[in-house]
Formats: structure tokens, C-alpha cells, sequence
């Protein structure tokens, strides 16, 4: 940086010479400072996005209450209700009381605080209200070569796009919301290129699970992941999307992927995507984006798309993962290896396939999109939830359950005996009462099985919607490849 | 902030690698607009069973572990969700600093934004600290230096800038707006 004047570091201004050598991470980083970082300081860097919630919001807004600040630009933060907030439609829209009384103060606050410092909330009666990482993109507010941050460890969703967007705590909401700015240590980049082609029956949900198994939930940590390769550019953006929604879950706080046709289509027709000479504008801003072809990553492995399995999790992290077709290692002595079966009650070298689960869970920011509904529906179609499961589907967004609804989606999940929600996070956290009874199996389409994470003592089995929904009619762990092949 | 110079104390010891955020404060009791008095259920399903009985055997319902200030805990301790509330409840409980091999991002920053110190050491130290439960150890945030009973000393990595508000109590919002105008030059001349 010696000789470097600052404004030579700003946006569009080339940096010490070095033509095609960037990842996307560092042209997005740089294009981002505000201040440069140095050895004293971390950067000061720009957020384009802010998007908050009721549950970790509310003591940010109380700081600037204390020290007397306003924000700086409400117009770049969108309030949603999805944590704690009912799924039950009486709750919302039928006069009935939120039955846990927390939940509705959380929620009372957080419409008391967005009115007062001007920022746009969708509130629970709104149709485009949903879970924050469904909406941002739904909504095209989130876009190729943004910063976007959310007090939500699954921001990382939002890299699907290639923005930058990572999960912060509250303190930190609180600097964005006072600043438009956060202080960051530039992390350093890790590519996870997938050859190949995907196998029918192995989705998107599969890949991700395979690479954290790969990694390991430690694997991450310090990097920003950047997803490559053939198999990355054959997924939608929904399928990008829960890819990048689990990088956390290899401890990566961001996951970014290159924007292509794939990303520019998605958002041609979103309501808040750019227009007319402004889309051409951002698209030719976009296009540049993407990491040079000499860009060097302080990390690289590589994987075959084409051996990857339809997977799903055995213990209490979520790099403890088997293929549904194979079984639970044994690793009996290592003492975190004993206290995962433990809790789970599962026995070393057991087949996965074929244990009963009592909950089927469809639906998170991992999984609740009108493909993964679609889906799992598919699957469910002419089919019985298996007797004494309880299935409940909770679409991510009102706009995902209206469209889910408009393709008659709801009927088959309903007919198949299956519980069809309004839109929020859940049972993927248990924090609006949706939860799964201690000691009771759940296969859940969503991204963590920690211990508790769905109720104290529930037993969480991550696993696609296909996967989830094969073992619902089965009532067991069930390769939903069985169901593909006739 | 009050700053932070000096922290000695016994250890308390987690044995387990990858201690997510879910198990320092369950979601549950995020429902919840202050910071206040999380420490209560802090490792909440650890410490008590359904019925709200202390669980005996758990490391922190030992008389030996009261009043320790520092945690001890295996690798890729505070995984998981961004919830500021796990140093919130660490800090309410009296805890002042957490020692692992490896810490998790986002953790990490949380902590040290609350005076919540974030130690990382290499594999021996973290072993013999996991296998010496209520050592007596010293920290000192000016010369990054762990100090063990047994006379070794170690030093252990910690954000400049971070460690400089720790010393002297500032906190980063007050730096951030002290940026208002480079901020300003910012948000005109770039992209909308």
C-alpha cells in the first residue's frame, strides 16, 4: 500500500497495476472501501444493504436512542418479521393473540422503532413479507456486487448473486443503521470448484451437506468461499442460493457465486431490480465482476458433482453427514463423536436408511422456495404422510406460499396430510413454538441440527425436500431415489 | 466500556470441540429487546433439565467452577448464528474470556465488541489447558501474553484495533462516525 494515495483506492480506479489477477471477493471489497484498511485499522467499509428483524435489531435501536443518533440512510435497510413470528394464519390474520407474549413485544418493538427512524417494514400482514433471505432476492433489493449485511448468520444466502453478504451481531447493526458502514479485517478467499453434473435425485441441498463434510464445520472459518465450476453454473438461483445460505455451516461468513444469465434473467422482472438505462447500466457493471482467470485464492479444493450422493445428517453438526444410502461412521472414543449419538440416540456403524422419524420439517431459508416446494411436492403427489408423522410445510415468503398456492401445491401437501403454514423461520429454530418434542426425530430441509436447535431434545436430521419428503411417506429414512426410479 | 488490562482467574473447562451459539444461549431466549440478565440461561439446556433441576455433573453447576472469569472449551468454540446474545450471556454469567483453539468469525467479533476477550492458542497450550480444569491463569490484553501455573507463557493474536479500544475503553461506533466525511465523499462518488 506504500506510495498509495486513498483516492486511487476508490471504486473504479485500478489498484497497484495488476490487470486480471482479482477474485470477485477483492473487486467487490475494494470497489467497497470507504477507508483502506492498515496495520492499526480495520477498513471502513460501505454496505449497500441492510436487512433486519425483530430479534436482533431491537437493542441497536436502543443505542441510538442512548447516544441521540438518527441513521444515516434508512433507505438502504428493509425490516421484516420472521424469527419469532406465528405461522399459524389465525395469528395473523384472524384477530387471534400471538400466542407466545415475547414474541409479540419483540414484534410491537420493532414496528415501534421502524416507524420512528423512517425504515420500511413488512410488517405481518404484508404479502411481501417472508423470511429476510427469501424477500431480499425476491424482491431484486439484493444484487450482483452489493455489501449486504443482516444481524442473521444465513446473510451469506444473498451471495448467490455475487454480492458480498455476511452475518453480523448487533453491535454491528447498530454501526450500519448509525454509519452505513461496518470495521472489517479483510478476510482471505477460498474456492470450492464442483465438476461434473449432478445425479437425478441429488440436489442442491446434497452439494452443500457433501462440502461441509468435506471441509468441516471448522473448515471455513477466516475465509470468504467463492462456489465454481460446472455444476455451480448449471443451478438455478434458488439451488445457488441454498448453497450459499450454508457456507456458515463450513464456517465461511460469506459464500459468494459469479453472476451469469442465470442471475441477470432471475432479476430482469423484480420489483426492485434496476430499470430501463439503469439495468444496463448495473448489467454491464455485473459483468465484470466475476473472478479473472488468473486470480489466485489463498485456498482451492475440488470436488466431482458427478459422485455426490442424496445426503443427510447423523449427529449434532452439520459436517456430520452420511450418504442416506450409506451408514454412521464409527468413531466411538472420540468423546464429541459419543455425545452427538448420544444425544441423538443412534448407534455407530447403523445403516441411516430406514430410522423412523416422527417430524418432517419443509420449509427455512435453506429450503423454503417455490422449487424446494415444488419438489417435495412433486415427490408427495398421489402419496400418504406415513401414520403418526407430523409434516408441516412453511413456504419462506407470502409471495412464495401465493405462488405455491397459485400451481396448487398446497392441495397435495394438504391431501398428502401435511400441515401448509404462513411464511417465517419456524422450526428451523423453535422460537415462535414450532417445535419438535424432545427426543423425537425430525427431518428438516433446514441448515443446522444442533443440540435443541428445534426444541430442547429434539433430534434433527438435515436432508433435502426430496429426501424429506420420501421419509414422510415412508416414515423413515428414505433415499428418494427409491421413489424416481417408479 | 470499562477497559480491560489485566484478567486473572481460574479456568473453568468445556471439553467440546464446536460449541455452537444454540448451546451458550438456546433461541428461545432470544425473544427478548434488552441485554440483560441472559446469564441466567446461559448453556441453559447444559446446565438444567426439562424440569428446570440443576444437572449436577455439568462443569458449571460445580462449586469448584464459581466465580471463574475464564472459559476454557475445545475447538471452533461459538459456531453457528450471529447472536450477539451468547458474549452477552458469557459476560452476565462473569465470564471475561474465552480460551480455544480456534474461535468461531462471528463470534469472535461479537466478543470483542463487548470486552468479551476471544483467546486463541496453539494445540498444546489448549490441550493442557482442557486437561488442567481451575487453573489459575493470568491474561494481559497490553502485551497479548497467556501466562500459565506451570510457568509457560504464550502470546495470543488479537485485532490491533480492537485490543486498542479494549485498553482504553473506546468503542468503534465512536471511530466509525468519526468518519462521517470520508463516508460522505463515498456515498457521491460511487454506484446508487
Amino acid at each position: 500500500m506504500n506510495g498509495c494515495r486513498v483516492d486511487e483506492l476508490r471504486p473504479g480506479a485500478a489498484t497497484h497495476g495488476i490487470a486480471n489477477m482479482k477474485t470477485m471477493f477483492q473487486k467487490v471489497w475494494e470497489q467497497h472501501e470507504v477507508v483502506p484498511e492498515t496495520a492499526d485499522t480495520p477498513a471502513v467499509l460501505y454496505i449497500d444493504r441492510h436487512l433486519i428483524h425483530e430479534v436482533t435489531s431491537p437493542q441497536a435501536f436502543t443505542v441510538l436512542r442512548e447516544r441521540g443518533l438518527t441513521m444515516r440512510r434508512p433507505d438502504r435497510t428493509l425490516a421484516t418479521i420472521d424469527h419469532s413470528s406465528p405461522t399459524r394464519t389465525d395469528q395473523i390474520f384472524g384477530g387471534v393473540p400471538i400466542a407466545i407474549e415475547s414474541a409479540a413485544e419483540q414484534i410491537a418493538q420493532l414496528r415501534k422503532n421502524c416507524a420512528e427512524f423512517g425504515v420500511e417494514l413488512f410488517d405481518l400482514k404484508s404479502d411481501q413479507r417472508g423470511i429476510v433471505h427469501i424477500i431480499g432476492p425476491e424482491l431484486g433489493f439484493t444484487q450482483p456486487g452489493q455489501t449486504i449485511v443482516c444481524g442473521d448468520s444465513h446473510t451469506s444466502t444473498h451471495g448467490a448473486f455475487g454480492a458480498l453478504a455476511f452475518g453480523i451481531g448487533t453491535t454491528e447493526v447498530g454501526h450500519v443503521l448509525a454509519t452505513q458502514c461496518l470495521l472489517q479485517r479483510r478476510p482471505r478467499t477460498f474456492a470450492i470448484t464442483v465438476h461434473g453434473a449432478l445425479s437425478p435425485g441429488v440436489t442442491a441441498k446434497d452439494l452443500i451437506l457433501s462440502i461441509i463434510g468435506e471441509i468441516g464445520i471448522g473448515g471455513g472459518t477466516g475465509y470468504v468461499l467463492e462456489y465454481r465450476g460446472a455444476v455451480m453454473r448449471s443451478l438455478s438461483m434458488e439451488e445457488r442460493m441454498t448453497v450459499c445460505n450454508m457456507s456458515i455451516e463450513g464456517g465461511a461468513r460469506a459464500g459468494m457465486i459469479a453472476p451469469d444469465e442465470t442471475t441477470y434473467s432471475y432479476l430482469k422482472t423484480r420489483p426492485r431490480a434496476p430499470q430501463r438505462a439503469a439495468w444496463e447500466r448495473a448489467l454491464a457493471h455485473w459483468r465484470t465482476l466475476a473472478s479473472d482467470a488468473d486470480a489466485k485464492f489463498d485456498r482451492e479444493i475440488t470436488l466431482d458433482g458427478s459422485k455426490l450422493e442424496p445426503m443427510i445428517t447423523y449427529g449434532t453438526n452439520p459436517g456430520m453427514v452420511v450418504a442416506v444410502s450409506g451408514s454412521i461412521p464409527d468413531k466411538r472414543n472420540d468423546p464429541v463423536f459419543d455425545k452427538a449419538l448420544a444425544y441423538m440416540g443412534l448407534h455407530a456403524g447403523a445403516r441411516i436408511g430406514g430410522q423412523p422419524v416422527n417430524v418432517v420439517f419443509i420449509g427455512s431459508c435453506t429450503n423454503g422456495r417455490l422449487s424446494d416446494l415444488r419438489s417435495a411436492a412433486q415427490l408427495l403427489r398421489g402419496h400418504r404422510i406415513a401414520r403418526g408423522v407430523r409434516a408441516l410445510v412453511v413456504p419462506g415468503s407470502q409471495q412464495v406460499k401465493k405462488a405455491a398456492e397459485a400451481e396448487g401445491l398446497d392441495r397435495i401437501f394438504i391431501d398428502a396430510g401435511a400441515e401448509w403454514r404462513e411464511s417465517g423461520c419456524s422450526m428451523c429454530i423453535g422460537m415462535n413454538g414450532d417445535t419438535v418434542g424432545s427426543g423425537d426425530y425430525s427431518i428438516s430441509t433446514s441448515n443446522r441440527n444442533f443440540e435443541g436447535r428445534q426444541g430442547p431434545g429434539a433430534r434433527t436430521l438435515l436432508a433435502s425436500p426430496l429426501t424429506a419428503a420420501a421419509s414422510a411417506v415412508r416414515g423413515r429414512v428414505t433415499d428418494p431415489r427409491d421413489f424416481l426410479s417408479g | 466500556m470499562e477497559p480491560i488490562r489485566q484478567i486473572r482467574s481460574r479456568t473453568a473447562v468445556l471439553p467440546y470441540t464446536n460449541i455452537d451459539t444454540d448451546q451458550i444461549i438456546p433461541a428461545r431466549f432470544l425473544r427478548t429487546t434488552t441485554r440483560a440478565g441472559l446469564g441466567q440461561q446461559l448453556f441453559a439446556d447444559w446446565r438444567y433439565s426439562a424440569d428446570g433441576a440443576i444437572k449436577p455433573e455439568f462443569a458449571l453447576n460445580r462449586p469448584e467452577t464459581v466465580g471463574c472469569a475464564v472459559l476454557v472449551a475445545g475447538r471452533n468454540f461459538g459456531c453457528g448464528s450471529s447472536r450477539e446474545h451468547a458474549p452477552w450471556a458469557l459476560l452476565d454469567y462473569g465470564f471475561r474470556a474465552v480460551i480455544s483453539t480456534e474461535i468461531a468469525d462471528i463470534f469472535r467479533s461479537n466478543s470483542l465488541k463487548n470486552g468479551l476477550l476471544p483467546i486463541e492458542v496453539d494445540e498444546l497450550t489448549g490441550q493442557w489447558l482442557l486437561e488442567h480444569p481451575g487453573a489459575e491463569v493470568a491474561i494481559d490484553l497490553d502485551s497479548t501474553t497467556l501466562r500459565l501455573p506451570n510457568g509457560n507463557a504464550v502470546e495470543f493474536p488479537i485485532e490491533g484495533f480492537a485490543r486498542y479500544c479494549l485498553l482504553n475503553g473506546v468503542d468503534e461506533l465512536g471511530f466509525l462516525i468519526s468518519r462521517q466525511r470520508e463516508i460522505s465523499a463515498y456515498e457521491q462518488g460511487t454506484r446508487p
